[in-house]
Parts: C-alpha cells; sequence; structure tokens
C-alpha cells in the first residue's frame, strides 16, 4: 500500500507533494485524465485481493442497491392536456403504484377504451420474488466487500448487469403484452394499426396521451450503483493486466 | 486513503444527474402557451363601453341561458329556461310556473343543450332564442326584445332531445329527435325488446309564429341514437341532417355495444318531401298528448295540452329520408355556409368525412344505394363523399365556420381546435383548449354568413384554470382569435353551469330593440293594480287576494290584517315604476315560496299558505332607492275560525265576496 495518490490538481509538471496545497493556477483535470491516472496508480495492487478503495466502493454500491427495496425502479408518466396535474405509475420492486393516490386506477379506467387489460400488481409474479434477488444481490455485494476476492467481484458484477438486462427484457415483455394484447371486442376506440406500448426508455405519443418512461429514483441508484461495480471491476481487470505485464517485464 | 473513494461514485452520479436531467428535457412542454402581442387591448372593454357581440351559452344542467359580452367575456344575464330561479322568482311565480309544465307535471328542472338564434335567409335575425330541453323533451322560445323565455313546446313520442332545436334558414322549423329511442307508443314493456318495439323520432316544430309553436309532423324511425342536427341551406334548403350512433341497436352498455359498426349514419331529411306528404294527408295521426306553455302579451303564462300529432313512416312517404354512411359514431353535423359541405364529427373517427349534396342529390337520382335499413334507402359511402380531413385531431366533435373558406372543428380527446380549409380538406392551423373541448362557437359560425372574428372554446374540463374552488369547478371557455392566419388566444373565462353549444350575433342587432319597462297601460294582467288608490285586500271564500302596489319607497298596502291560518293568501304585486332599471322585489318571512322580482309595469303573484299565527313582516328585496330599507309591510296572521276582520291601509275598498274558509 504504497502506491501514490495520484494528484486531484494538477500543478505544473511536477505532482505536488501530498497534501501539500496545489499552487496556482488550479485547473481540474477531465474526468478522462482523472480516470487513466486512478488506473494507472493501482497497477501495484496485490494480485487477488481488492484495495480498500475498491471494497469500500463495492459496499456503498451493495448497500445502495438496497434503496430499490423503497424507492420506485421504473416510471411511466402520461402527459395529455388535460391532466394538466400529471398522471403516472411506478414500478417498485414489489408492486406497482400510482405516483398519486388514484393514479393507477385512472390509468385503468382510461385504458378501458383502448380494450387493455387492467393493470394490477398480482399478476406480475416478477414481483413477489424481485426483493429477495436484490437483497441477495446486496448482500453477494457485500461479501465481495468483505473477503476483497476479486473473483468475486467479476462474478458479481456480471450478475448485476445480467439480472438489470433480465429486467428490462422482462419490462418490454409485459409492456409489448398490454400494449398489444386488447380486448378487440371491447374495445371502444380501435385505430387500425395502433397499438399501446409505451417505450422501454424515451417518450412516444399513444394517442391524446405522450408516454414518458424513465428509471425511478431507486432506478436512478441501482444505475448508479451498477455503474459504480462495473467501473470498479473494469478497473481491477486493467489493473491485473498491467501488473501481470509488469510482472512479465521483470 | 479514504479520500480516493469517491471519485468513481461522484462519476457515476454524475452520469446518472445527466441522464435525468436529458430525460426532463425530453419531456413536451407544458400545455401553458404564452400569449404574444397586446393580448390585453384586444378583449379590453373600457368601462361604459359596450361589448362587440351577444352570446348566448347554454346553462347544459342547470338548464337555463347565459348572456355574455363579447370580447370581454363579461356575464350580462342568465334567463331561466327550464330551471326555477328563485333569484327572480320564475317558476315559483303564479305567472311562470305553468311555464314548467309538461305532461308529466312541473318539471323544475332540464339539462338545456343547444341555442338557436332564429334566422331569416340562413342568418341570425335577432328575434329569439331556441332551445332544447335534453331530459324531458322541450323546445323554448327567448325573445331577445325582453331576455325572457315566452313559449316552451314539449315534443311527444320522444326521449333524450338532443339533436335540438337546430333551426330551419327562416325559422319555418325548429327540429328535434330521439337521443333515446322508447318504445313508441310509450307502455310497459320488457327493455330486452328494444330492436322489436322501440323506435326513434324526428320531429318539425313550427317555430316562427309566437305563440303558435306546434309539432308539424313527426318521422318515425329506425331505433338508434339520434344525436345532433343541422338544417341545409342555399342549394341544400329544404333538407336537414341528422347524426346517429348505436345503429348496433344495443340497449346496454353503450360505450362497447354501440361502439361496434365501422359506420353509422348521418339522416338526411327532405323536410319539405314530407310537407308535401303531409299536405296530401299521408301518415296517420297518433293520439297523444303533450303540452304548450305560452307567456303571452298579458305576460300570464298559459297551459295547454294538445292532442295528436301528424306521424309520418318512411314507407309514407318516399324520397322523405336517406341515410349516408359514416364513420364511427358521428357526434356533429355541421353544413357549410355554401350549403354544399354536410361535415360529420366521429368522436371516434381518426378522419373528418365530409359529404357533398349535390352528390348525394346525385347519388339519389343514380339511385347508387348500398342497401337499405327498415326501409330507408342507404347511400354508398363513397358516391357521396367530398373528401376526408387527415389527422384533424382526436375525437373531432363539431364545426363551425368562418366564411372565408375554413371550418374549425374541436378535437374532444386531443383537446384542440383544427382549422382546415373547405375543398381541400388540409389542416391549416390548430390550437390547445383548457380543456377537452365539447362544441366550439364562431358567432354566426353555422349560418350562411359568419361574422368570423372570433371563435369560442367550450370546454368540459377545467382543473387548474382558475383559483381552485373545490371539487365542483366553473366549466372553461376561451376566445379565439380567429381575424389572422393563425389563430390567437385571447381571453379564458368561467362560465355557469355547462356551457354547452353557444350562439353569438352582433350587438347592434339587438340593442336597441330590448324593452326597457313594461309600459304600465299596457297591463292587462286580470289581477294588477294600476294606481294605488286600488290597493286593497279582497276574500273569495278561502282565498285573500292581495292587490298590492310598489313604488319607491313604499308598498301599499303595507298594514294587513286578518287573514287566518289555513287561508291561501296571493300577493299581486303591481311594480307602478315606469323608471328603467327599478324593478322591486317582494318577500314575506317564513314563505316556503321564493322572492318576486318585478319589473317596471308588471304584476307578479306570490302564493302563501300561512301555517301559524304571528305577524309577518315583508319588505323589497331589490335594492330600489335610498329609502330601500323603509320599503317593508306586516301581515296578521289569525288562528283558524279568528273572528278578525280582514283590512289594510290600502286606499282601495277591501271586501269580502265569500266568508269562510280558515274555519
Amino acid at each position: 500500500m504504497t502506491t501514490r495518490r495520484p494528484p486531484l490538481v494538477s500543478g505544473g509538471e511536477g505532482a505536488a507533494p501530498e497534501g501539500a496545497p496545489p499552487s496556482a493556477p488550479v485547473v481540474v483535470r477531465t474526468a478522462a485524465t482523472q480516470m487513466r491516472l486512478w488506473i494507472v496508480s493501482a497497477a501495484g495492487a496485490a494480485p487477488d485481493r481488492l484495495g480498500p478503495g475498491a471494497r469500500i466502493a463495492v459496499a456503498i454500491a451493495a448497500l445502495a442497491l438496497l434503496a430499490v427495496l423503497v424507492l420506485p425502479l421504473w416510471r411511466i408518466d402520461l402527459e395529455a392536456p388535460q391532466y394538466p396535474e400529471g398522471l403516472g405509475m411506478e414500478i417498485r420492486v414489489n408492486t406497482i403504484v400510482g405516483v398519486k393516490p388514484n393514479d393507477l386506477n385512472n390509468i385503468n379506467n382510461l385504458n378501458h377504451y383502448i380494450g387493455m387489460k387492467v393493470i394490477r400488481p398480482e399478476d406480475f409474479p416478477e414481483l413477489r420474488f424481485m426483493p429477495l434477488i436484490v437483497a441477495g444481490l446486496s448482500a453477494m455485494g457485500l461479501v465481495v466487500a468483505a473477503t476483497g476476492r476479486r473473483r468475486l467481484l467479476y462474478a458479481w458484477a456480471a450478475l448485476l448487469v445480467l439480472c438489470a438486462l433480465a429486467g428490462l427484457a422482462d419490462f418490454y415483455r409485459w409492456s409489448y403484452d398490454y400494449g398489444h394484447n386488447l380486448d378487440h371486442e371491447r374495445a371502444i376506440i380501435k385505430v387500425p394499426g395502433m397499438t399501446y406500448q409505451p417505450p422501454l426508455i424515451g417518450s412516444k405519443q399513444l394517442l391524446n396521451f405522450r408516454a414518458h418512461s424513465w428509471p425511478g429514483s431507486g432506478g436512478w441508484i441501482a444505475i448508479a450503483a451498477g455503474g459504480l461495480v462495473t467501473l470498479v471491476a473494469g478497473r481491477e481487470l486493467v489493473r491485473t493486466r498491467w501488473a501481470r505485464r509488469v510482472a512479465e517485464a521483470a | 486513503m479514504a479520500r480516493r473513494i469517491p471519485r468513481p461514485f461522484v462519476l457515476g452520479l454524475v452520469a446518472g444527474a445527466a441522464a435525468a436531467v436529458f430525460a426532463y428535457a425530453c419531456r413536451t412542454t407544458g400545455p401553458r402557451g404564452v400569449l404574444d402581442g397586446d393580448v390585453a387591448s384586444r378583449v379590453y372593454v373600457a368601462p361604459g363601453e359596450h361589448d362587440e357581440f351577444y352570446a348566448f351559452l347554454s346553462g347544459g344542467f342547470s338548464g337555463q341561458v347565459t348572456v355574455y359580452g363579447l370580447p370581454s367575456g363579461r356575464l350580462l344575464k342568465i334567463i331561466p329556461v327550464f330551471s326555477q330561479h328563485p333569484e327572480n322568482g320564475w317558476g315559483y311565480s303564479e305567472e311562470t310556473k305553468p311555464m314548467l309544465e309538461t305532461s308529466f307535471g312541473l318539471v323544475p328542472w332540464d339539462d338545456a343543450h343547444h341555442p338557436q338564434l332564429s334566422k331569416t335567409n340562413g342568418v341570425p335575425d335577432g328575434r329569439w332564442l331556441f332551445i332544447n330541453a335534453n331530459n324531458t323533451p322541450r323546445i323554448a322560445r327567448i325573445s331577445l326584445a325582453t331576455f325572457e323565455t315566452e313559449e316552451i313546446i314539449e315534443i311527444p313520442q320522444s326521449a333524450g332531445n338532443h339533436a335540438s332545436p337546430f333551426v330551419t334558414p327562416n325559422s319555418e322549423y325548429v327540429v328535434a329527435s330521439t337521443r333515446f329511442s322508447v318504445p313508441v307508443p310509450q307502455r310497459d314493456i320488457s327493455i330486452d325488446e328494444y330492436k322489436a318495439a322501440f323506435k326513434g323520432t324526428i320531429s318539425f316544430i313550427r317555430a316562427d309564429r309566437p305563440g303558435e309553436m306546434d309539432i308539424a309532423f313527426q318521422l318515425l324511425v329506425p331505433g338508434y341514437n339520434y344525436d345532433l342536427a343541422h338544417a341545409g341551406k342555399g342549394p341544400s334548403y329544404g333538407w336537414a341532417f341528422f347524426t346517429t350512433y348505436n345503429t348496433e341497436q344495443a340497449n346496454t352498455l353503450l360505450e362497447i355495444n354501440a361502439s361496434q359498426r365501422d359506420k353509422d349514419f348521418v339522416a338526411a331529411v327532405n323536410w319539405r318531401r314530407a310537407e308535401e306528404c303531409v299536405a296530401q294527408g299521408r301518415g296517420r295521426n297518433v293520439p297523444v298528448t303533450y303540452v304548450h306553455n305560452y307567456l303571452g302579451e298579458e305576460r300570464v303564462a298559459r297551459s295547454e295540452r294538445k292532442r295528436g300529432v301528424r306521424v309520418l313512416e318512411p314507407a309514407d312517404c318516399d324520397g322523405m329520408i336517406y341515410y349516408l354512411p359514416t364513420p364511427k359514431s358521428p357526434h356533429g353535423v355541421d353544413v357549410d355556409p355554401s350549403g354544399e359541405y354536410i361535415v360529420a364529427g366521429g368522436k371516434l373517427a381518426t378522419v373528418i368525412p365530409v359529404h357533398s349534396f349535390s352528390k348525394m342529390l346525385a347519388a339519389i337520382e343514380a339511385r347508387d344505394f348500398e342497401g337499405e335499413a327498415e326501409g330507408i334507402p342507404v347511400l354508398r359511402y363513397e358516391a357521396v363523399l367530398a373528401g376526408e380531413v387527415q389527422t384533424p385531431g382526436l375525437g373531432p366533435l363539431h364545426t363551425e365556420f368562418d366564411g372565408k373558406g375554413y371550418a374549425y372543428t374541436s378535437a374532444f380527446l386531443s383537446s384542440e381546435i383544427v382549422k382546415w380549409k373547405l375543398g381541400t380538406w388540409e389542416v391549416v392551423d390548430r390550437i390547445p383548449t383548457y380543456y377537452s373541448i365539447g362544441h366550439l362557437m364562431i358567432p354566426g359560425g353555422d349560418s350562411e354568413k359568419p361574422w368570423g372574428k372570433y371563435v369560442v372554446a367550450l370546454n368540459k374540463i377545467t382543473k387548474d384554470r382558475y383559483l381552485p374552488t373545490g371539487p365542483e369547478l366553473a366549466h372553461a371557455a376561451q376566445l379565439i382569435d380567429i381575424s389572422g392566419e393563425r389563430m390567437k388566444l385571447l381571453l379564458d373565462f368561467p362560465t355557469l353551469g355547462e356551457p354547452h353549444y353557444a350562439q353569438a350575433l352582433p350587438a347592434e342587432l339587438i340593442k336597441d330593440k330590448v324593452v326597457r319597462i313594461y309600459d304600465i297601460q299596457r297591463n292587462r294582467h286580470p289581477y294588477a293594480t294600476l294606481t294605488e288608490a286600488d290597493a286593497r285586500v279582497e276574500r273569495r271564500g278561502g282565498t285573500v287576494h292581495v292587490y298590492m302596489t310598489a313604488i319607491r319607497s313604499h308598498f301599499s298596502p303595507d298594514i294587513i290584517e286578518g287573514i287566518r291560518v289555513g287561508d291561501t293568501v296571493k300577493f299581486h304585486v303591481t311594480n307602478l315604476e315606469q323608471d328603467w332599471d327599478v324593478p322591486h322585489g317582494f318577500a314575506a318571512m317564513g314563505v316556503p315560496n321564493a322572492e318576486l322580482l318585478i319589473m317596471p309595469g308588471e304584476t307578479k303573484t306570490l302564493t302563501w299558505v300561512p301555517q301559524q299565527p304571528g305577524v309577518y313582516p315583508f319588505y323589497c328585496t331589490d335594492f330600489c332607492s335610498a329609502l330601500h330599507q323603509e320599503m317593508q309591510g306586516y301581515v296578521r296572521v289569525s288562528p283558524a275560525g279568528a273572528n278578525v276582520p280582514l283590512t289594510s291601509n290600502g286606499a282601495g275598498q277591501s271586501k269580502v265576496l265569500a266568508s269562510g274558509g280558515g274555519r
């Protein structure tokens, strides 16, 4: 643990000694330069254990994941002239609720015009076990942080990405189902060729409603946590490769 | 070492925040448009100045009509029509109670939807305003000299009088029809027998002779829902057009069951042909009873029961009615100023179909029919279609015209007005409305010569437009300038009840003809007291008539004694004033009735059956003068059977014409 921390700011060619005040003019480095320096600084780490910084980052990510247990994962907002107050629903890890107390009922009531099935949380089995998956992923992250095992970190990172992709695929599948499998017998408004699948992410006009589909606050935290884990894992990959190269050269 | 940790985490957060900002920026901007230019001056009517237009807005579920000035959006008056109005005693005073009589008895409320100005040569002439009652089918005629409802006729064999009272170009007729088909004749029958026994009717009501409104003839038509109407004009003079939906003939859950067919119909009725058939004695007389109420010269409404209506079936009179297939539960049907184009707004349609009158005549000539519906020829859609307006907004409902070649269609779902060009059918402009517009109105916009300066959006949903007032909000209307190429929002104003539809015309056509006072010399009210010298009380059995006068600042008599519990007391109050804007009001304590509001020169009657002995003050309720608070009096009520003689301090001689009552 003798590697020197790269300077946060550059004060000319030579790095300022640790703890010394930066000399003027202070220029904040670009993110890319920061990252390169950070990766380079890690090149001398131990071969199969994570550094304390990485372990703390992993622990933070693992704990941050728990936020989705209480905050919405995803949010679909519907915008229409006659809803100046907004109308939307939140997909939470264990349920689907309206953004405002009656929003889900109101959305279902509007959807009956186009023959869409009623959106009921109990119709989504995923919502029963998703909290367990999240808790498991978080626990595994804490194990990674505790043991500092690099391979375990890779496995965890891969699992996180996999779960995220599976979640998105599942979301797409359900929204496709609800948007396409309409009850044509009972539909009141039938526009030939029109389907009502909200976008996976982004905005789309669905008759008089503009649907906006974006991660919710929990979703954003999960994305940030995932990003953090990916960064840490990527850094570990690069620096172990460099360490090997240094060892070979020696 | 710890200082090293935050960086990747911060990077992740930064990435997330950037995405969130991007997401937010991607949302379309809110519906509040920014007003540009000097809009305030466009709607500013300086103190003491008058508005340019009278606008008559229906009150919808209030049952009344409201009068607004445009462009200011100032409320000028509520005209009571189908609902009791305690504010001026409409439907409470003896003179006006008969106006609310129906074959079901006195109905104190209705749902008034479509005001229609009387027309001469297809242009509003400022004589009358007609309006329909939806719930208990009736049509009223309002005088635009007195701004008072003068005549109401009940429509027999009807229910849900929605496609009404659209007027023919010379006010020959106003029309009525059945939104709800019903058993014809009405009888106790299973509702499951809808298809077999339920029928629609389309009625033509003679409208151009005050006091003589009557059902001229009635067409018996298939049991669909007849929704809206407009008369032909110019080349299509002599025809009237009605939209239908529920050609599925569902009798339950129409929301779904009446939305199954791809096309319903516009019914084209040749009313001049129907007149010929009636003149030839075709059809049959159906002995139904209906009520006609008229407030005539003496200003005391009379209610009469009429019996019998001439009914024509399609088979009785060939060439009288045709069906034009029209997509998706059409709602509004509007005829352009030239009389050639018939525009139908399909509330679930994705285009606005425009039918051509000349093509319709050609198709009839060529017998270009695609079938028949209960004996009514159905023309081929393509044979009568002039064109379709593409992407007209979602839920197109109603169309008005500016007289400059453009049409303006309201779109309920997308909450906007869409401007398009007649003939090319291209959309040229659109403007949002707040929110969910139903009808729209251009002064004269359904006539042959529109005054195409403004369009008024009449909206169904208000939400955040004004300061909140609890769950119940006023409906909203917006005034939009259409004098230029682009529509421009000028003003947003709250309305009373539901401003379902409206009519407007230049103020000059009316304002100099408006009555200011009623000439006391011409007061023919049977209980009028034309001078204070005649003020008195009279007993006729159990009824006491109080012949009372009101003039600033006293009533005469103002002391009345000898009334007994159980008597029927009739206060006949004559306002002796002959001065502009000096009404007097009359109200007495504990009277379970409304007040009277008596215009100068007018007599109004309030009936009261006192229930307990005591002394009851009465007073003038309309602040009339400096000594308004002194304008009061007392009525003494004695127990039943008491011997207190009937007296008053009126100058006339009080007398007992027949004693008794109350004993």
